[in-house]
């Protein structure tokens, strides 16, 4: 075999001579001497061919693991509640009674509990959140936007039980001193804000669930924000739009379903938020109007009351609320992802990078 | 010392796309061999088909029969694995692993096949380094530095030299340097070129000049079939086939 | 006819000025209770922090010291627990779904470990009491640490597989064109290329778990005094600042304000710690 490429060739393709590698009697001695290394045994391959199995499988069952796990808790926690079904099927969501003496439970208060708090939750957070991470992605100057971003990050790192305590020993007393009052003299016509200011109540629960809401909701919206094409937005700026019509004419618009699909996650999240609340919401079984007036919700009752039902209908009935708890969630999930997925899917990981 | 490769009746498909078709070609030992073609003719598919990397890719499919030495790559009893290690692939892109020192880059393909035997491992290392025309440019800084911290050029020599550690029998390269500025194009040639006194070299190029510097045979590629394959010579003088000569004289492709 | 080059209108300028101060308001409202909480917390917990608190059992109640000591270790008991289950598994999903993440299957095990992360923590916690601590008829550490883990798994997994997912495929088939075995080109080559982002993700996931208290008020339960046994009611943090938070005794405010502190320290210790760690000993990079 030729060890040089034949001059015609060269002839043919008009190189210049310099352009070719020095022919091999020029080769360094120590390059062929350290090219003649004596091969190296290696181990044999059958082991390492059963290994891939074995770790591909056990990669398996890690990712089945969660698949368990789901399926695992609807299997307990419906077998556990079948007492409480069974006895009061359905008027178990329509009864008002939650009395563990006489053996009647009804769930009312605590489902009414449970929205009331999350959609006063949602409504003072939502505006917030959205401003916020508009704030971050169209008006932020740079060195701003990290910090900010870091911190309403940082909100989401603090314990639900510092929250409580929060709440309990700052938020509540600023409540009864200064804002019911206030509230009840200026809308206490509406009939949301009226009665004694004790503080703690539906409203304390709203405002802290607000708070830990706001960086779940803020984020997502960052991340569908971002997923705005930057053409979109040029092209509504080049025909001479304000920056506000620029927001609302081409990232609003383009992210309204992803946004939703995060308020959606908030809402979760406010449902089954449990420490924060039960610390703040005055805990008792009642339907009330006014926000002022205290409640309980489905994950309050459970934290208070599971460790003292001793007997089985009692435990049934708060395992159902847990089941109810649980299945709520889901849907709820569910659907946020999709939405959110419809925006971001691809996105988010190169988003990222 | 390199070997000999006999190819046969080799097809391969991504899906339902076939991407090679019927390929037969014959290499000799200590030869280098470059593949041209337009892009997408399947060359780089055809190498990858050589050391079973092709079949990693979800939903690919090969059919036929490789003889690579004493290895039927495509043999019931041969394992991908084993295949691979014994032969060595040097990429487009220089790919070294980021998280590892240069040492450790050059140690993986032993180290990770469970070789650990210090000082022999140490002396292979150097042994590659200087292979690949590395060794006196990195020789201080061997685990001070991240593969991923030299220029290109070097990063694909270090690539080269990872490739060499492991000894094997054929060494397979995919444009290795498409991604390189000239002078570093020069040095990857220079030791393409001395690299065959040991090794058997496949080199895929889509620069003809390049296959003319460095190659003993070529073999030209289009739409999944090997139009022509001879002496490297004869292919860019006086080609048989219409379509080779369309595209070493730039009609097409 | 209207002419086009019209200067822009007083009403337009004037929304988006109302534009730009609301967002920037929404920014301010938003880091204000940040500020507050942990301002108040600082001020309130230094002052009750004392060398008694943090090696002391609690005392009865009308007596005043006593400490936190034996939920401060019952907490790191509970979460390393936690952290022995949720690592591997939570770890081991990732890799699955990034490295042999085709099909529906995958697209299931993704959206379930999505949805799992939103099922609330109580629920969390009255499931796990009928798993384990209805089975083994006593409340433990280890059913608080099985709680925690569990809530670490889809966290964990998640983050893995996004990292996974940004190491280049060349990577891979370098290490797979050495002749590598799969399952070491996985786990030496292309999790140690990312194995910063893996840890970063599984750090989130513990800080997460931390401060959690709703799983373990039915699982690990609590204790007043030592315990170091994995199989018996252990003290942890969040349940102990829970209950003096709800008392009605200033010392045990006092505490709870004190136990918060220290929560929030370690949360923020152990998560810097990890970044310490795996910021040493980096070699200099330029890619």
């Amino acid at each position: 075999m030729g060890s040089s490429p034949n001059p015609e060739s060269r002839q043919l393709l008009r190189f210049p001579p310099s352009m070719y590698a020095v022919p091999s009697s020029k080769m360094s001695p120590t390059l062929v001497k350290a090219l003649a290394v004596p091969r190296v045994k290696l181990r044999g391959s059958k082991v390492s061919k059963y290994l891939d199995v074995v770790f591909r499988n056990s990669l398996l069952l890690c990712s089945l693991s969660i698949v368990a796990v789901m399926v695992l808790f609807f299997y307990e926690l419906t077998s556990r509640s079948k007492l409480s079904i069974a006895k009061f099927g359905f008027s178990f969501f329509t009864g008002s009674n939650w009395d563990p003496v006489a053996g009647d439970f009804g769930a009312m208060p605590f489902i009414y509990g449970t929205l009331v708090s999350s959609l006063a939750g949602l409504v003072l957070a939502v505006p917030l959140a959205v401003g916020v991470a508009i704030f971050v992605t169209e008006l932020c100057p740079r060195f701003l936007r990290s910090i900010v971003s870091f911190t309403v990050e940082l909100l989401a790192a603090i314990p639900s039980v510092i929250y409580g305590l929060w709440g309990i020993f700052v938020l509540a007393p600023i409540l009864r001193e200064y804002v019911q009052p206030w509230l009840s003299k200026y809308l206490g016509w509406t009939g949301f804000f009226e009665g004694p200011a004790y503080g703690v109540g539906m409203l304390a629960a709203g405002i802290i669930l607000a708070i830990m809401i706001i960086p779940i909701v803020a984020s997502i919206t960052r991340e569908v924000l971002v997923a705005v094409p930057r053409s979109q937005r040029e092209a509504v700026l080049a025909l001479g739009a304000t920056r506000w019509e620029m927001v609302r004419m081409a990232v609003l618009r383009n992210a309204r379903v992803g946004i939703l699909g995060g308020i959606i996650l908030g809402l979760g999240r406010a449902i089954g938020e449990t420490m924060a609340v039960t610390m703040l919401i005055g805990n008792r079984p009642e339907i009330a109007k006014s926000l002022f007036a205290p409640g309980y919700t489905m994950a309050s009752v459970i934290a208070n009351e599971f460790s003292e039902a001793t007997d089985d209908l009692y435990l049934s009935a708060l395992v159902e609320i847990g089941l109810v708890l649980l299945i709520v969630t889901v849907i709820v999930n569910i659907c946020a992802r999709l939405l959110v997925w419809s925006i971001t899917r691809g996105n988010s990981a190169r988003s990222n990078a | 010392m390199g070997v000999g490769i006999e190819v046969k009746d080799l097809n391969a498909w991504f899906g339902k796309a076939q991407v090679l078709n019927e390929i037969n070609i014959k290499v000799a030992p200590n030869a280098v061999t470059a593949v041209i073609g337009p892009s997408g003719c399947g060359k780089s598919t055809f190498v990858r088909c050589l050391n079973r990397l092709h079949e990693t890719v979800p939903d690919a499919r090969v059919k036929g029969s490789v003889q690579v030495g004493d290895i039927d790559v495509y043999g019931t009893n041969t394992d991908a694995v084993d295949v691979r290690r014994r032969i060595g692939m040097v990429f487009q892109k220089p790919n070294p692993f980021p998280t590892m020192s240069i040492y450790d880059n050059v140690a993986a393909g032993l180290r990770l096949n469970g070789y650990n035997k210090r000082p022999e491992l140490d002396q292979i290392v150097e042994d590659a380094l200087r292979s690949a025309a590395l060794w006196d440019e990195v020789k201080d800084v061997l685990r001070k530095k991240s593969g991923s911290s030299l220029s290109g050029g070097q990063q694909q020599r270090l690539c080269i030299a990872r490739a060499l550690a492991v000894q094997p029998e054929l060494l397979l390269m995919d444009e290795p340097a498409s991604a390189l500025d000239p002078i570093s194009t020069g040095k990857i040639e220079e030791l393409i070129f001395q690299l065959k006194t040991q090794y058997t070299v496949v080199i895929v190029t889509h620069n003809m000049q390049q296959a003319a510097r460095v190659a003993d045979t070529t073999g030209f590629f289009l739409l999944g079939r090997l139009i022509e394959y001879d002496k490297t010579e004869k292919i860019f003088t006086t080609p048989s086939d219409k379509r080779t000569e369309d595209y070493i004289t730039g009609r097409f492709g | 006819m209207p002419s086009i080059s019209r200067p822009l209108s007083l009403w337009r300028r004037f929304v988006n000025f109302c534009f730009v101060v609301l967002s920037a308001l929404a920014a301010i409202v938003v880091l204000a209770p940040l500020a507050a909480i942990f301002g108040y917390l600082v001020y309130k917990g230094i002052g009750s922090l004392n060398w008694e608190f943090i090696t002391n059992t609690p005392r009865p109640v009308g007596e005043t010291g006593g400490g936190m000591a034996n939920a401060i270790v019952g907490s790191v008991m509970i979460l390393g627990i936690g952290s022995i289950i949720g690592l591997p598994l939570g770890i081991g999903a990732g890799i699955y779904m990034a490295e042999f993440g085709r099909g529906r299957f995958v697209n299931l095990v993704r959206f379930t470990a999505d949805v799992l992360n939103g099922v609330p923590s109580i629920v969390v916690g009255i499931a796990v009491y009928a798993l384990v601590v209805l089975r083994q008829q006593h409340f433990s550490a280890l059913s608080g640490g099985v709680a925690l883990g569990i809530m670490m798994i889809p966290t964990i997994a998640r983050t893995t597989e996004e990292m996974l997912l940004m190491v280049p495929n060349t990577i891979r088939e370098a290490a797979l064109g050495l002749g590598i075995p799969q399952w070491r080109t996985t786990l030496q080559v292309t999790l140690r290329t990312a194995y910063k982002g893996v840890i970063t993700g599984a750090m989130l996931a513990f800080a997460r778990v931390a401060g959690e208290t709703a799983p373990l008020l039915f699982t690990a339960f609590g204790n007043q005094f030592w315990n170091l046994n994995p199989n018996q009611p252990t003290a942890a943090l969040p349940i102990q600042i829970f209950a003096y938070a709800v008392s009605p005794f200033d010392e045990w405010h006092r505490q709870a304000w004190a136990g918060a502190l220290i929560l929030i320290v370690l949360i923020v210790v152990a998560v810097s710690a990890v970044r310490v760690v795996t910021s040493r000993g980096t070699m200099e990079h330029n890619a």
